[in-house]
């Protein structure tokens, strides 16, 4: 074996001589998910959307710290209350052709016409009614009812040319056929699992891409990702794992570049069950027959059991910012008198003793272990914290295969999850997982713990019929503060997205979490 | 012969059959794929309309007996994830791994039979007991471990190879292959190594404890009396004598090495069958699961087919008629 | 020399055991090894396994650090603050209890099908080798997914995964060595001699598989508790809240990178003494056993 090794080295020596060579220009990056499709309009997945942007262009972008930009159209505004007006810019698509209202007409009908997708860009899409192309670069947008968030919805759709005709096959996307877009870079291969290979568009509107060549490579294994980062094989990695961080930052190879993002991390509590739920007993592991979680003093009390700091300190390396609700401070629809609720046991264990809980009572905290950063790390921790005042906490990880389908089924009664608000706005998560679960309506579809709050649910629908930004903007804050302090699930931290480049190299972190080849920069250009 | 082959190949069919019952009962009870897939944005519409359009809102027996109509077609569905034909993907991701698995066969062969014949033929010198010692760090140690391991030394400390992922590919019979190119070669080297750490100790532990046994038969024993050279002995006696268990095993662990790929390609990020078959578990692609396992039952029917009739021919004493 | 007539196979078979003394160092490390992992709850300062005991604060502290509670965490702690050093005799109980375990299991309804299979031949065979070839074509991450999806995380639950992953195994081989031992000349003079088919397959065919059964069993320990690390990596081990060894190794997988070596290094190093004390043990009691190297 110590022969085998020896022999086995030496080859490799002379091998690695031989073709050591450096390409100018060439950018690798290191994704940490498979892209699992080159049609922009096939699942709505963020590997592919961030893979997406280098080929294919929206109306409406997002600048690194998550503010509206203009993309394909150069402004847009209401005309009257149901039509919003596009005004589109001088693009080419790599074919040569110009880029028209035509395409933006064609693209918003292509989308719900994918076939076989899992997960369909027609929930931004759905909202426009119908379309009217009143010159090649102006086009109106008409919805049924009032739509404020219209423009938030465009931020989500890549534009496609008219050209490929009807229904252009995913499978064509993939293998280069229709990978046609209006990005600084053109499509080249497309090997699924391993990479993606592109080079500079020329011909791009904008700034001209500094790289010429840009391989697009996922390494889903997060020390493998390092490692081919330290090995010099990669020029930036993104999702950088925690846990790498100190190492990293005290490496002069490498620089980091960070911001906090949209996506919260948060344990969902139980509100359906009145009577009787399962997963919480007695100390003794009695039944109980009602449940504790729908009282506000339990939910207070779990929540300032928690040592915040001490998760983002200890088991996040400091990758977070505790929080108590969906969006970053500097946001506009973040709440500046909503703080993160402070570490007080004692506090916690007196609400339990006035809420009817002297001894505590047993629960079962679930968590997934391969969703979200550190995901079963925080779930321990804060069994540890519980444990403290005197609720027996039992932990259970599965991955997220199983876990998903369960936690959408109100098996569980207290369940970490996380929320990416990709538009950046705050009426979102108030819909997706604070609105009343209502399938008729669309609204509360993330809402897996069932919380449901009249008040909030009068707000926010006051808040959708206001198109004035700064009037919405004010009602948005005002429910987002009412639901918050009602603690319909435990808020922990803001993850932070990292980035690792080669030295020599910096990217400007982006809020929405996408890996960019345009926005890595050499040192000193 | 024909009957016996006949009669195996009717039996592999109904294996298949079986497997194929269990992957739909067991993803079912797993959970739904389109929990996993469907945008967390996505309204309750939305995800009626993805279930219904994956046949998912179907009874359980009715979707399987839709697959089974497909697969009498040759159709063995599309992929959830990837809307392609899952046997074109898999067969897409075929050659990674199988060149793969090959290799770490090959290399197991290689450094495993010489090193447990020394092991053997000198059990009780330093070097025959550095190498036993050795191999026991072969299986014992996780693969995952060794991976980074090998990942931090010859890439990062070292930097005489690439980290992770496939190099330049050669086109053969219309596939990819990295050992057509030199930079396929070389990033293929640590996970080739990787894979078959495993099975070189397999293979030599089993030479080394066949050499041993067969050393004391009489008709060695004969053959050296006979004054035939130790070379001979060796070679010729010795060696056909532990074919056998060393067939056997390398048969079977080509078998499961193409399976246990997943480890080492999701160390590597090599973009494989078994990186994609994980992929697929952890979202529920159901159609590329089962495509894959049949692929993989036949693969390995077929082996155990070769090993037995392997057998034959390498020990008189068996035959494939066996009456009791 | 008169108590050689007295002498049971029993004695023998310990005082050629007892001849090498590599063998022995084996054993004693091992029983060592596996007294330290039964009387783990007196030996280790800490209970890890009891969330209240342990707090983040005291998280990836290197080897040597004082704790809170007044004791020194002498192998350092992991990111939860547990203690590495009860944490791996705790670890050590359940690899044990796992690879032991299976491995037991394992081999004993691989032998008995692989025998049955052999003996029987016709339809028995066939039936008996196309589940093994279906089991052996099911990758082990699938069926442990699938079990421990359906059941819930356990360590019984891992055993039994790694028992349907393992038993095929034993069966092939088994049969394989058994097919040839059946043709000899002493089977079919105990077949002669009419004597009952289960005297003939466990009294006579047993035996004469055991060599080889010893070496892939002593491997499968070995293999069971690698594999049981392996699916912990993957997130289907045992619970996380009781790590075992591999998952120990396992969770500090990702801090190799780091510098704190501590976190997975000593477990590390645990795992490997055991199994090579194991393998000790396992390759001499192989030659011992053995009537082909008797001479």
């Amino acid at each position: 074996m110590v022969l085998g090794f020896r022999a086995f080295a030496w080859a490799t020596t002379i091998l690695a001589v031989s073709t050591l060579h450096v390409q100018a220009q060439s950018l690798t990056i290191a994704s940490a998910a498979p892209v699992t499709s080159m049609d922009p309009h096939y699942h709505t997945l963020t590997p592919n959307i961030s893979a997406h942007g280098h080929i294919y262009e929206k109306l409406i972008d997002l600048d690194a710290g998550g503010h509206m930009i203009p993309g394909l159209a150069l402004s847009w505004k209401l005309r009257d209350d149901k039509t919003w007006e596009f005004k589109l810019r001088d693009a080419k698509f790599h074919d040569g052709t110009p880029f028209t209202a035509e395409d933006v007409a064609y693209s918003l009908s292509r989308v719900p016409t994918v076939k076989n997708s899992p997960a369909s860009f027609q929930i931004y899409t759905r909202a426009v009614v119908g379309t009217e192309i009143v010159d090649p670069h102006t086009i109106l947008l008409k919805t049924a009812a009032p739509y404020p968030l219209l423009p938030a919805d465009m931020i989500q759709v890549y534009m496609i040319s008219h050209k490929l005709g009807a229904e252009p096959a995913t499978e064509d996307f993939n293998n280069g056929k229709n990978a046609i877009g209006t990005g600084p870079f053109r499509f080249v291969s497309y090997q699924p699992g391993n990479r993606i290979e592109m080079d500079r568009n020329d011909a791009y509107w904008g700034p001209k891409p500094h790289w010429a060549h840009v391989d697009y490579r996922m390494i889903s294994n997060d020390a493998a990702r390092t490692a081919s980062l330290l090995a010099g094989d990669v020029g930036i990695i993104e999702f950088v794992p925690p846990a790498d961080l100190a190492k990293l930052r005290g490496d002069a190879r490498v620089a980091l570049s960070e911001v906090v993002s949209n996506r919260s991390i948060y344990l969902w509590l139980d509100h359906s069950h009145t009577g009787t739920m399962p997963e919480v007993t007695g100390p003794n592991g009695e039944v109980l027959d009602k449940n504790p979680l729908k009282d506000l003093r339990v939910r207070q009390a779990l929540s300032l059991a928690i040592n915040r700091a001490g998760i983002v300190e200890r088991v996040m390396e400091g990758a977070a910012l505790p929080t108590k609700q969906y969006l970053p401070p500097g946001n506009s629809n973040h709440v500046n008198d909503l703080r993160p609720d402070p570490f007080e046991p004692d506090r916690a264990k007196a609400l339990l003793k006035e809420a009817g809980y002297p001894n505590g009572f047993r629960i079962v905290l679930h968590g997934p272990n391969d969703r979200y950063v550190n995901d079963a790390k925080i779930v321990q921790a804060v069994a540890q914290m519980w444990q403290r005042i005197g609720v027996q906490t039992t932990v259970d990880t599965i991955p997220w295969s199983s876990y998903a389908t369960r936690a959408g089924k109100q098996e569980f009664a207290a369940f970490l999850l996380g929320w990416g608000v990709n538009s950046g706005e705050g009426t979102n998560p108030l819909r997706a997982q604070i609105a009343t679960w209502n399938p008729e309506r669309g609204l509360g579809t993330a809402n897996r713990g069932r919380y449901s709050n009249p008040a909030v649910d009068a707000l926010l629908d006051q808040a959708m019929g206001t198109m004035d930004l700064a009037a919405r903007d004010k009602i948005v804050l005002q429910t987002m503060k009412l639901a918050m302090d009602d603690v319909p699930a435990i808020m922990l931290h803001l993850q932070k997205n990292i980035w690792a480049t080669r030295k020599g190299l910096t990217y400007a972190a982006r809020v929405d979490e996408e890996t960019r080849a345009t926005g890595v920069v050499e040192a000193g250009k | 012969m024909f009957t016996w082959l006949l009669r195996r190949l009717f039996q592999a069919c109904f294996v298949v059959l079986a497997m194929t019952v269990i992957v739909f009962v067991g993803v079912h009870v797993i959970g739904n794929p389109v929990d996993i897939l469907i945008s967390p944005e996505a309204d309750q519409a939305e995800r009626a309309r993805v279930i219904a359009a994956f046949g998912l809102d179907q009874p359980l027996w009715k979707q399987y007996a839709l697959f089974l109509n497909g697969l009498l077609h040759g159709d063995l569905g599309r992929s959830f994830v990837f809307n392609e034909p899952a046997l074109r993907l898999i067969g897409g991701r075929m050659p990674a791994t199988l060149e793969l698995a090959v290799t770490a066969v090959l290399m197991s062969v290689g450094f495993g039979v010489p090193l447990g014949l020394y092991a053997g033929l000198k059990p009780n010198g330093f070097i025959g007991r550095s190498i036993m010692a050795g191999s026991i760090l072969g299986f014992s140690l996780p693969t995952f471990w060794v991976g980074l391991m090998l990942i931090m030394v010859f890439a990062v400390t070292l930097g005489w190879l690439p980290s992770t992922g496939r190099g330049e590919t050669g086109e053969l019979f219309g596939l990819r292959w990295s050992f057509l190119t030199w930079d396929g070669l070389r990033h293929m080297a640590m996970p080739a190594l990787n894979l078959s750490l495993y099975n070189i100790s397999l293979v030599l532990r089993l030479t080394r404890a066949g050499v041993r046994e067969t050393l004391l038969m009489d008709y060695i024993k004969f053959a050296r009396a006979k004054g035939l050279s130790p070379a001979r002995v060796i070679f010729v006696h010795v060696l056909k004598n532990i074919m056998i268990p060393i067939t056997t095993v390398v048969g079977l662990e080509l078998g499961s090495t193409i399976a246990f790929a997943v480890v080492t390609e999701s160390v590597f990020a090599w973009p494989g069958m078994g990186k994609l078959i994980i992929d697929s578990i952890n979202v529920l692609d159901r159609p590329v699961i089962v495509a894959y396992l049949m692929m993989i039952v036949v693969i390995f029917i077929t082996i155990n087919l070769v090993v037995d009739i392997l057998y034959t021919v390498l020990d008189p004493r068996v035959r494939l008629e066996t009456k009791a | 020399m008169s108590d050689i007539a007295e002498e049971s196979p029993f004695r023998r078979f310990l005082s050629e055991f007892a001849a090498s003394k590599i063998a022995l160092g084996g054993l004693i490390v091992f029983t060592i090894i596996a007294l330290a992992a039964i009387f783990a709850n007196w030996i280790g300062p800490q209970n890890p396994y009891d969330l209240a005991q342990l707090d983040i604060m005291d998280g990836r502290l290197p080897p040597g650090s004082k704790s809170g509670a007044g004791y020194t965490y002498l192998l350092g702690t992991d990111d939860q603050g547990r203690d590495m050093f009860s944490g791996m005799l705790f670890g050590l109980r359940i690899s044990l209890a796992v690879g032991v375990g299976s491995a037991i299991f394992a081999a004993c309804v691989g032998t008995t099908l692989g025998l049955l299979a052999a003996f029987f031949g016709r339809r028995t065979d066939a039936i008996i080798m196309r589940v093994v070839d279906l089991q052996l074509s099911f990758p082990s991450i699938l069926v442990a997914l699938m079990i421990l999806a359906v059941l819930g995380k356990s360590v019984m639950n891992v055993v039994l995964a790694l028992v349907i992953v393992d038993w095929a195994g034993y069966a092939r081989n088994v049969r394989g060595i058994a097919m040839v031992e059946r043709k000899r000349e002493y089977i079919e003079a105990a077949a002669c001699l009419a004597l009952p088919w289960r005297r003939i397959m466990f009294g006579h065919l047993l035996p004469n598989c055991l060599p080889p059964l010893i070496v892939i069993a002593t491997q499968q320990v070995a293999r069971a508790i690698a594999l049981e690390a392996t699916l912990s990596f993957l997130g289907l081990g045992v619970p996380i809240t009781s790590p075992s060894l591999g998952l120990l190794i396992a969770n500090g997988y990702q801090y190799m990178l780091s510098g704190k070596y501590w976190i997975s290094f000593y477990p590390g190093i645990a795992l490997l003494v055991t199994i090579v004390s194991i393998n000790l043990v396992g390759d001499h009691l192989r030659d011992v056993l053995n009537p082909r190297l008797k001479r």
